[in-house]
């Protein structure tokens, strides 16, 4: 680990002063910079620990909810309000990492937490997100754990958040505090960038930009589900995962959005799904299109081929379960 | 003065003449379990010396001969004391009781991960952000890295033949011919890899984390090139090994070479990725099994062919067959393996080497006979047990598996069993069950200890080494109840080459080999009590510091007069090896839901019905198979070393990406022992145990799923694309 700077800021404003500063970073929970530094994937020179901010509170705005950035998971995943009206991102939390890593992660650490391809974890060897230019390591290698919507000839990583997928599904909005001091309030299907060319640029967040709180909205569809599979019952990263919120209304869907984990450079939502859904009466033939259409780009990997048909086969299933 | 036994023919002495203090065989608990999880054990990175150094190990990124290209800057760098390139450093793990040094040499890059410097500098931050900053080049060789782009060489296969398979095979009522596969594995211990090397002189003092203590010694004797009276070990606290620390490992020698260099106290520890490649993996396999049998489904030829791997230089070759020796009973019989030169880490022993893959494959194949058969699969195996060893025609020296499998199905409730796949189904999950048998060979090594008594109490003294398996306890039982002392009284100290030498902890001989020595040297304490009450030693009773005889009690004390005396034991494998076949033997038996949906898998039930001599403590031995039955849903389920197509390389070397068994995928493991008193044992008559709980264990989980689902897996693990590939 390379020397640091540490520094605790007393207020928003400082630490998105202070992150600006070349190669400074904010730190939450730590639970993915800190593995990150120890192999020097990443070596930021200051290190801004947001904890004591005050954004970990929780409060309802009307019918929505504003979460704060420091929030833990498992704070999050425990809440009543989240627990009964947003149940799909309490379950889609507890499907994720551990119950000691939940302890400590956030909810802003959450949503730019890295992929885990193991070659982007591994320093000797090429990987274009980790060092633009030097090329992909798993194209042509072992993949599993990547993505097969929305890649690039440069990079196949997965976004491997289960909080996102369900945020996604639930239209949240991301708060964002700049350096000046301006605020902004971004869809978080916003906040994301395919990987293109340029995969080691994730986000639309410029330096200094502080994610304060996520921003909620009423749910619109009382029929919530997250389905993860994983290969083991517990503490695995998604192979696939399918965030789903539904109304029904006289036996058609009336709304419905879907978001998908372990398929996307990053949390995967497909408004052409959603639309062939709406207003139709449930059917199997219907919900065939439906993960036709999901996996109508899919551009997998031999190692991620499996993805396709466990993609539709998940698909179908929560589907039929959700609007029975 | 000692008691030498050489295990040449069975045991005289009649039953099991425990004693009267009743601590063997009885739930003791574990006495140095409290230290271990409040953190008091020092283990071996633990112990901070003054002016202690610390070294992080450098690995070759590629392969081929290794340049340095920024050596001068990473000298220069902060803290940094020295950047040690040593002819003596090993490229892998010694294997076990090699007692020379491995494959030597830092200069060339045989694997990926092979370590070719250590970084040593006056903090271990200092020391890992020098060894990440060292420009490693290789030459980039193109070595053959996959088993499918490997031939083996002559010298490189072994094969036994009798009768003639080919035309049994195709004249039989009921055949299979399938090829089964499982990757590379690795234990991946709880405690890193660790070395503490000091030098007193010319003498060197490692603390270190190892099984086989007499071994290691000499082993990393030869490697620095010094007398191995010139060595202690020590390693009184190791928190797991599993075969990846039987010989002396990369750390431990790089230490000792840097710590004479640098004069002063150096550690070692391996960083949790290095655990993944420069130990041993266990290698991965490819089993071709044909059987066939008669309408009555007894076999009459069994061909087991195995492709295993290791880099050239090795000569361990993991002993597939080693089971279906003896397994099953069949005229004719062709058993070949190859090993083929492959360069990825180096392969060796992994808890159960041999059986842990080549009985899960074995036991797959029974079931599918069952199937093709229509035979149930515990009828199958009790119609071809051997009444001898089926090669040699040695007569077993017990064998209990029929009790096995009876009594573990009728455990589990095995006959509530549709006879069909597919028939259970709740909501998305198909439910089944499956069985499979388990064999393990047995064996003794070389032991010896020392047991002191004095009006303190009992110590016993060797250099045998706790790897979390409850050494601690039995050998303090053994020698409690041998000299009729309560554990309270009775302190047991280990891992330690001062000390006599044991056998070591390792093929899970280490509780029946010193659990012998220790009687040995306490049978010497006995005949000299004896001699002091003025009795037979076998009329003499010793309990609660009292001794017994002729209706006369005197305190032990008092006969000792306030002096301490010595006993001494020592016990060798003798002819019995040459006279009878010896294994222990098993039934796993397993209830598993496999989603229709997904092709995930869950264990509900895993039971395991194990015949293994006494069983000298029933919560550890219970323990022991807890872990290798988990081990075994790892390797039925979850478990994989992955390699990169392209360079060999381990893929996932951490505890996110190489995935064990959690809790979740871990039911109530149920664990029952069948009386087994074999006579060939000397007077502990105690077998291994550590192993058996694992081979075959993961047989029985994929013949559940194929009870449950109709899928058949063959390429293990039965990862959820693996199973799906079959339902769809
Ligand atoms: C073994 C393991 C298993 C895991 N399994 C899962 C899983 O199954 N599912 C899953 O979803 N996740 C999983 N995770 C990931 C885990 O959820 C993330 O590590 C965690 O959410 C990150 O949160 P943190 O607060 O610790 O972030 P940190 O590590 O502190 O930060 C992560 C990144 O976000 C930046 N950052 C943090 N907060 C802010 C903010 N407010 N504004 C701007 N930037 C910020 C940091 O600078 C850093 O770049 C796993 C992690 C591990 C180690
Ligand atoms: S997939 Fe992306 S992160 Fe992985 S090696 Fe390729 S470029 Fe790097």
């Amino acid at each position: 680990m390379r020397p640091f700077d540490y520094s605790r800021a007393a207020d928003a404003d400082t630490a998105c002063t202070a992150a600006c500063a070349p190669d400074a970073a904010f730190i939450a929970g730590g639970t993915n910079l800190i593995d990150l530094m120890k192999l020097e994937v990443l070596a930021p020179s200051a290190l801004i620990d947001i904890g004591h901010l005050g954004l970990d509170q929780i409060e309802e705005q009307g019918d929505d909810l504003r979460i704060g950035a420091t929030l833990t998971n498992a704070e999050l995943a425990a809440d009543h309000r989240v627990r009964r009206r947003w149940p799909v991102l309490s379950r889609a939390l507890l499907a994720g990492a551990s119950g000691q890593l939940r302890n400590k992660a956030t909810t802003g650490g959450n949503l730019l937490q890295r992929t885990r391809c193991p070659y982007f974890y591994d320093t000797d060897t090429a990987c274009n997100k980790r060092n633009p230019g030097t090329g992909c390591s798993a194209i042509g290698g072992e993949q599993r754990n990547h993505a097969i919507l929305g890649t690039s000839e440069d990079c196949i990583a997965l976004h491997a958040s289960d909080m996102a997928v369900a945020l996604r599904a639930l239209d949240a909005k991301v708060e964002v505090r700049t350096a000046g001091g301006s605020q902004r309030r971004i869809d978080l299907a916003d906040l994301y960038r395919l990987p293109g060319d340029t995969p080691h640029i994730e986000t639309c967040l410029a330096p200094g930009d502080l994610i304060t709180a996520v921003h909620l909205p009423a749910a619109r569809g009382d029929r919530q589900q997250y389905r993860k599979v994983r290969d083991r019952a517990s503490y695995a990263f998604a192979l696939v995962s399918v965030a789903a919120v539904v109304g029904m209304k006289n036996g058609r869907i009336d709304h419905i959005a879907l978001a998908f984990g372990g398929l996307g450079t990053l949390p995967w939502r497909d408004p052409d799904i959603e639309a062939l859904l709406t207003g139709e009466v449930p059917r199997t033939a219907l919900f065939e299109r439906a993960a036709d259409t999901l996996m109508r780009d899919a551009e997998p990997q031999d190692g991620t081929a499996f993805k396709v048909a466990l993609g539709k086969r998940v698909l179908k299933a929560v589907l039929t379960e959700v609007t029975a | 003065m000692s008691v030498e036994m050489k295990i040449d023919g069975p045991e005289q002495a009649q039953g099991d003449q425990t004693g009267a203090q009743a601590v063997l065989g009885y739930a003791a608990d574990r006495p140095e379990g409290g230290l271990k999880v409040t953190g008091a054990a020092p283990y071996a990175a633990e112990p901070c010396p003054a002016n202690m150094a610390h070294g992080f190990l450098v690995r070759a990124p590629g392969l081929g001969k290794v340049r340095l290209t920024n050596l001068e800057v990473v000298q220069g760098m902060a803290g940094v004391l020295t950047v040690l390139r040593d002819d003596r450093m090993i490229r892998n793990a010694a294997q076990g009781t090699s007692e020379g040094a491995p494959v030597q040499g830092v200069d060339q890059a045989e694997y990926v991960g092979q370590p070719i410097a250590l970084v040593v500098a006056e903090s271990f931050e200092q020391a890992r952000h020098a060894a990440l900053a060292l420009r490693v080049d290789t030459a980039g060789d193109d070595l053959v890295v996959n088993p499918q782009d490997a031939v083996a060489a002559d010298d490189d296969i072994d094969e036994t033949a009798q009768g003639d398979l080919e035309s049994a095979f195709a004249s039989s009522a009921h055949r299979i011919d399938q090829t089964y596969t499982t990757p590379s594995l690795i234990s991946a211990a709880m405690e890193p890899h660790a070395a503490l090397a000091e030098w007193d002189g010319d003498k060197l003092v490692l603390r270190a984390s190892l099984q086989m203590l007499k071994y290691s010694r000499t082993e990393i004797a030869d490697c620095v090139g010094i007398a191995p009276e010139d060595v202690r070990v020590l390693a009184p606290y190791v928190g797991g090994g599993f075969g990846s620390k039987l010989g002396i490992c990369a750390e431990a020698v790089a230490a000792a070479l840097a710590a004479r260099q640098l004069g002063r106290p150096v550690r070692v520890v391996q960083h949790r990725r290095q655990v993944f490649e420069v130990n041993t993996r266990r290698s991965e396999t490819t089993q071709r099994i044909r059987l066939c049998a008669d309408m009555n489904g007894q076999l009459t030829g069994i061909g087991h062919q195995a492709l295993v791997s290791n880099l050239p230089g090795e000569d361990f070759a993991e002993p597939v067959l080693q089971a279906t020796h003896f397994a099953y009973a069949a005229p004719n019989r062709l058993l070949r393996r190859e090993v083929l030169r492959l360069h990825r880490p180096a392969a060796g022993s992994v808890r159960a080497p041999g059986e842990a893959v080549g009985v899960t494959a074995f036991e797959i194949a029974m079931d599918e006979l069952a199937c093709a058969a229509g035979i149930d699969p515990v009828a199958l195996r009790l119609r071809n047990i051997p009444r001898n060893d089926p090669e040699s025609g040695l007569p077993f020296s017990s064998h209990r598996l029929a009790e096995c499998l009876t009594d573990g199905s009728r455990r589990f409730g095995w006959s509530k069993r549709p006879t069909a796949p597919r028939q259970q189904r709740e909501g998305e999950w198909w439910i089944g069950t499956g069985m499979a048998a388990a064999f393990r060979v047995n064996s003794m090594m070389e032991a010896e200890a020392r047991v002191v008594l004095s009006a303190q109490g009992v110590r016993v003294e060797t250099d045998m080494t706790d790897i979390g398996t409850a050494s601690y306890a039995i050998l303090g039982q053994i020698a409690a109840e041998r000299l009729g002392h309560p554990l309270s009284r009775t302190e047991v100290i280990l891992g330690d080459t001062d000390l006599p030498p044991s056998s070591g902890s390792g093929g899970s001989f280490g509780a029946a080999s010193t659990g012998t020595a220790v009687w040995l040297a306490c049978e010497e304490l006995r005949r000299m009590l004896a001699g002091r009450m003025g009795c037979d030693a076998a009329d003499l009773t010793l309990k609660d510091g009292y001794a017994l005889c002729d209706n006369r009690r005197r305190a032990i004390a008092d006969l000792l007069d306030g002096a301490s005396v010595t006993g001494h034991g020592r016990v060798q494998p003798g002819e019995a090896g040459d006279k009878v076949r010896q294994a222990t033997t098993g039934a796993h038996f397993a209830e598993v839901a496999v989603s229709d949906m997904t092709g995930e898998v869950r264990v509900r039930r895993l039971a395991g019905t194990y015949a293994a001599g006494r069983i000298l403590n029933p919560r550890t031995a219970r323990s022991q198979c807890h872990g290798g039955m988990t081990w075994g849903i790892g390797m039925a389920l979850t478990e994989a070393l992955i390699h990169d197509r392209r360079d060999g390389h381990v893929v996932n070397r951490d505890f996110e990406a190489f995935h064990l068994p959690v809790n979740a995928d871990v039911p109530d493991l149920d664990v029952a022992f069948v009386e087994d008193r074999d006579d060939w044992l000397g007077p502990l008559r105690a077998k291994g145990l550590g192993e058996l709980s694992i081979c075959g264990a993961a047989a029985a989980v994929i013949n559940a799923v194929h009870h449950a689902c109709g899928v058949r897996v063959r390429d293990l693990p039965a990862t959820p694309d693996r199973v799906l590939e079959g339902l769809v």
